[in-house]
């Protein structure tokens, strides 16, 4: 019933990413997907300046640690993130906010970058995915063993909201199990699900196997095979307006190194 | 008139206007009656009006009182306790929500007692959206009635003891007939508050369709995906709030 | 703790303290001491700098007026008789009864402001009915009373009108039934007529006045202005400073002033001075020549009319008091010219417009002042 202001929308932020391709057109025009053939350590040609990177918020922990390391190994750049909703990054992708790399929780949210002309040319690359697990109080009280036990009578349970991916994830896979869960609320992001279980406000919530590692000993973890059905690709690229597509480009390398993938998956992320 | 004047008033004037323009202007004015005859945008309306007049009359209750204290007693640390009544106006929104549920919560350090005593909770219930925007709402209300306090005149108190009255009899039959129009004001200020509030809702009572999730809830949701259904959401809550504004501008705030 | 409570607990005040007089001859209150009706008060409130300490009594039916000028913590006793102002020592009782620690609204204690203070929401009516509602009456019966008081103001026509759009008489009038309304043992004025202008001040003055006699309890009333305490009241209470320099009846105190205040106040020219005999010796210096023979320290007051003023010596002898002085200044006063003079003696003199043109007095000219001994008044100090 929207379609066509939707379309409006995009037509506009069209016209927008057109201009500034217009403008790119002169500076460095190479493609992208050789991304992944440059090695993270072996550049030897001077990298410099400051990168952006817009990164979905379940990225922080590790991609912090990665671009310290970056900054480490070329000295004389700066790694520089903005990590938000991976749906307020697209939008601010679109809208013209200066960024030289995008990380998304979703394919879907990449493509309203892609759609949008915004990426540099190529398939954005998945370079983790993410799995859900139940986040429990500490010491699992009400022995939730599996997505479940979760529809039973009594307990709090929140769920991401359906139009963030953490929530469409969660939708998709009580629908595979044609489970019919009613939670308490429906949270504005991940954090805020985890949140609400941290505070003891809610005695479970679907959320990404990294936030519960991240949390520590603050909420335990339940594995539960239905997540099979709605495990998450983390798409990144390079934008088409950036402004140190040589340096955003080890960036990207680097997180798609052995190396970064150490990283990433030693923060609960499994390998793509 | 001085240019000196004209010249940042129209910039002011222009800057505030203009994005409630652009809104207009980009409104899907074609699919607007489909959005608007939803029905989660009528349960959302409807919850965001009777949650915002039930923290307005919370307020009111609490608050008025409270900037009685303020304004007419002295006590030690009074500074003290009138800039603690102000924090919430600075505090972000989403920090009060999570004050909210330290201090309220299912776990919280009163909220327990609640829960253990007379199985209350307030996160993920209407109650608790209340409570989130009388949070956030009543310092508006406290701080335009004490002003009006300080400005009344205290002897029309005095006058009302020496007439046999009670201090709580002077209050209400005195004092604030008086300060009317400042209650008023500062209602409408709180209502208007609370009727915007998100942070402090979406962090303390959650989004539930029906249950917890006011307007300002649905717009910021809606934007995610469909911001064209934001942008029609938005306007049904300016509409709303112009026309509830206005009216009342109009009977109370020009009539002493 | 509900307002009926309260109702009922200041019924049971008003039955102590006021049905003495009314009906009500069933529910009997134990009478107050024979020689305890009235007024037995002594202020004491300390604040800052300021010190007031004041004796006051007086009986039912008398009308005290506390005169001074301005600071001189008239309002702070009025204040203080109300209840708004706690008393620092001292000691306040009414018809017997100790209201040291009564809160205001307890106090059979009615007062008019200053200024009035009609709740500005209210009607006349509803302003004069606010007392008796507050007391316990019933709604209609409060306004049943409140429009017999204003009958009495012959106000009722002005009943429904909001005090904004009354009269600066009208509004004294509103205000003093609606205090009068409560049946106070002790009705308080604050500057009952510092409000209005001069032409209502006149009629106001009488009305008031005729109120007052009416008025079966102790009445004080607050001014800087002796016309008003002199009307208006049987009794005044000079207060200079937070201390009461003088006391009587306004005739004795018009004709007996004790200080420079008071004698400005009442136009006269006041010294101290040591009698011997018919002989003063002033404390300036100069000497006067009273009719009164008396001994020790003496005032001596005299009129400025009954100055003349000479430019030559005048001759002639007889109980004549004559000083060399200079002409100080000169002003208009009334259809006359008041003198003032420096010199032998510094005094005021009233002359006639043509009496002061052919002097050609001009600041700076000497005369002789003359008085006779007749128009001088010596009295113990």
């Amino acid at each position: 019933m929207t379609r066509s202001v939707l379309r409006t929308l995009q037509v506009t932020g069209a016209a927008t990413a057109a201009l500034l391709v217009l403008s790119a057109c002169s500076s460095d025009d190479s493609s992208s997907d050789d991304s992944s053939s440059a090695g993270s350590g072996s550049s030897s040609d001077k990298l410099s300046g400051t990168v952006t990177v817009f990164a979905a918020a379940s990225l922080k922990e590790s991609f912090e640690k990665l671009g310290k390391q970056f900054e480490r190994e070329h000295p004389g750049t700066k790694v520089t993130f903005s990590f938000g909703g991976s749906d307020s990054l697209a939008a601010g992708i679109t809208g013209g906010a200066p960024a030289d790399v995008f990380a998304a929780a979703s394919p879907k949210t990449m493509k309203i970058v892609t759609d949008a002309g915004d990426a540099a040319s190529g398939t954005p690359a998945t370079f983790v995915r993410n799995e859900l697990e139940i986040a429990t109080l500490p010491g699992n009280p009400d022995k939730i063993g599996s997505l479940k036990d979760l529809t039973g009578s009594g307990l709090k349970v929140v769920l991401c909201d359906k139009e963030v991916p953490c929530g469409s994830a969660a939708q998709k896979a009580l629908d595979a199990s044609g489970l019919k869960l009613t939670p308490v609320s429906y949270e504005q992001d991940v954090k805020a699900a985890l949140t609400k279980v941290e505070l003891k406000e809610a005695d479970a919530a679907v959320v990404y196997k990294t936030d519960v590692k991240a949390a520590g000993d603050k909420v335990e973890g339940v594995a539960f095979p239905e997540s099979a059905d709605a495990i998450n690709d983390y798409p990144i690229t390079l934008l088409k307006d950036a402004r140190n597509t040589a340096t955003a480009k080890a960036f990207i390398a680097l997180v798609r190194s052995a190396e970064g993938q150490k990283v990433l998956t030693g923060a609960g992320f499994l390998k793509p | 008139m001085p240019l000196p004047l004209l010249l940042p008033a129209l910039v002011g004037l222009v800057f505030l206007i203009l994005p409630l323009l652009a809104l207009l202007i980009r409104a899907p004015w074609r699919s607007l009656p489909d959005q608007l005859t939803s029905h989660e945008v009528w349960q959302a309306l409807q919850l965001s009006l009777l949650c915002a007049t039930a923290a307005t009359a919370v307020s009111l209750v609490i608050g008025v009182p409270l900037a009685w204290l303020l304004a007419r007693v002295e006590f030690r640390g009074r500074g003290l306790v009138r800039a603690l009544v102000t924090l919430p106006l600075v505090l972000p929104p989403v920090v009060g929500g999570v004050a909210l549920l330290m201090a309220l919560g299912r776990n919280g350090v009163v909220g327990k007692w609640l829960d253990d005593w007379f199985g209350l909770t307030l996160p993920f219930t209407t109650a608790g959206v209340i409570v989130a925007e009388a949070f956030v709402a009543m310092p508006f209300l406290v701080i335009s009635v004490e002003g009006t306090l300080r400005a009344a005149d205290p002897r029309y108190e005095e006058a009302a003891a020496t007439l046999g009255a009670s201090r709580f009899t002077a209050f209400r039959r005195v004092t604030l007939p008086l300060i009317a129009p400042g209650v008023a004001a500062g209602a409408v200020l709180a209502w208007a508050r609370a009727l915007g509030e998100f942070g402090a809702t979406i962090t303390f009572a959650g989004n539930f369709p029906g249950r917890t999730q006011t307007m300002p809830l649905a717009v910021y949701l809606a934007l995610q995906s469909d911001p064209a259904a934001a942008i029609s959401l938005s306007l049904v809550l300016l509409a709303v709030s112009v026309a509830v504004l206005a009216g009342l501008r109009d009977r109370w705030m020009t009539a002493s | 703790m509900t307002d009926d409570d309260r109702r009922m607990a200041k019924d049971d005040r008003f039955m102590t303290g006021r049905e003495k007089k009314a009906s009500s001859p069933t529910s009997a209150p134990a009478p107050a001491p024979e020689g305890q009706e009235g007024l037995d008060a002594h202020l004491v409130v300390e604040r800052d700098a300021f010190r007031l300490d004041v004796s006051l009594a007086a009986a039912p039916g008398d009308v005290l007026a506390l005169l001074g000028p301005n600071g001189a913590g008239k309002t702070t006793a009025l204040r203080a008789l109300a209840g708004l102002v706690p008393l620092t020592g001292g000691h306040l009782r009414l018809d017997g009864a100790e209201l040291d620690r009564t809160p205001t609204e307890s106090r059979p204690v009615g007062v008019v402001f200053q200024d009035y203070l009609l709740f500005p929401h209210l009607s006349a009516l509803d302003n004069v009915a606010f007392g008796p509602r507050c007391l316990g009456a019933s709604r209609a019966g409060a306004r049943a009373e409140a429009a017999a008081w204003l009958a009495r103001m012959g106000l009722s026509e002005y009943a429904s009108v909001k005090p904004r759009r009354l009269s600066g008489g009208q509004a004294q009038r509103v205000a003093l039934a609606r205090a009068l309304a409560t049946r106070p043992r002790l009705l308080l004025l604050d500057e009952p007529l510092a409000a209005l202008d001069a032409r209502t001040r006149l009629d106001v003055r009488a009305r008031l006045r005729s109120h007052l006699a009416e008025f079966e309890a102790v009445a004080v009333l607050v001014t800087h202005d002796p016309l008003d305490a002199m009307v208006l009241a049987d009794h005044l209470v000079v207060v200079e400073d937070g201390q009461v320099v003088q006391r009587g009846t306004p005739a004795d105190i018009a004709r007996r002033p004790r200080t420079d205040y008071l004698a400005h106040l009442v136009g006269l020219n006041l010294y101290r001075g040591t009698a011997e005999g018919h002989t003063v010796r002033l404390d300036g210096g100069a000497v006067a020549t009273t009719t009164e023979d008396l001994r020790g320290p003496v005032f001596v007051a005299f009129p400025p009319s009954a100055v003349t003023l000479h430019q030559e010596r005048p001759g002639g002898s007889g109980a004549r008091n004559l000083w060399r002085c200079e002409v100080a200044g000169l002003e208009t006063h009334g259809d006359r010219i008041r003198v003032a003079l420096t010199g032998g003696l510094p005094l005021a003199a009233d002359l006639t417009t043509i009496a002061a043109a052919e002097l050609d007095l001009r600041p700076g000219a000497a005369v002789w002042a003359a008085v006779k001994a007749a128009r001088t008044h010596a009295y113990p100090a």
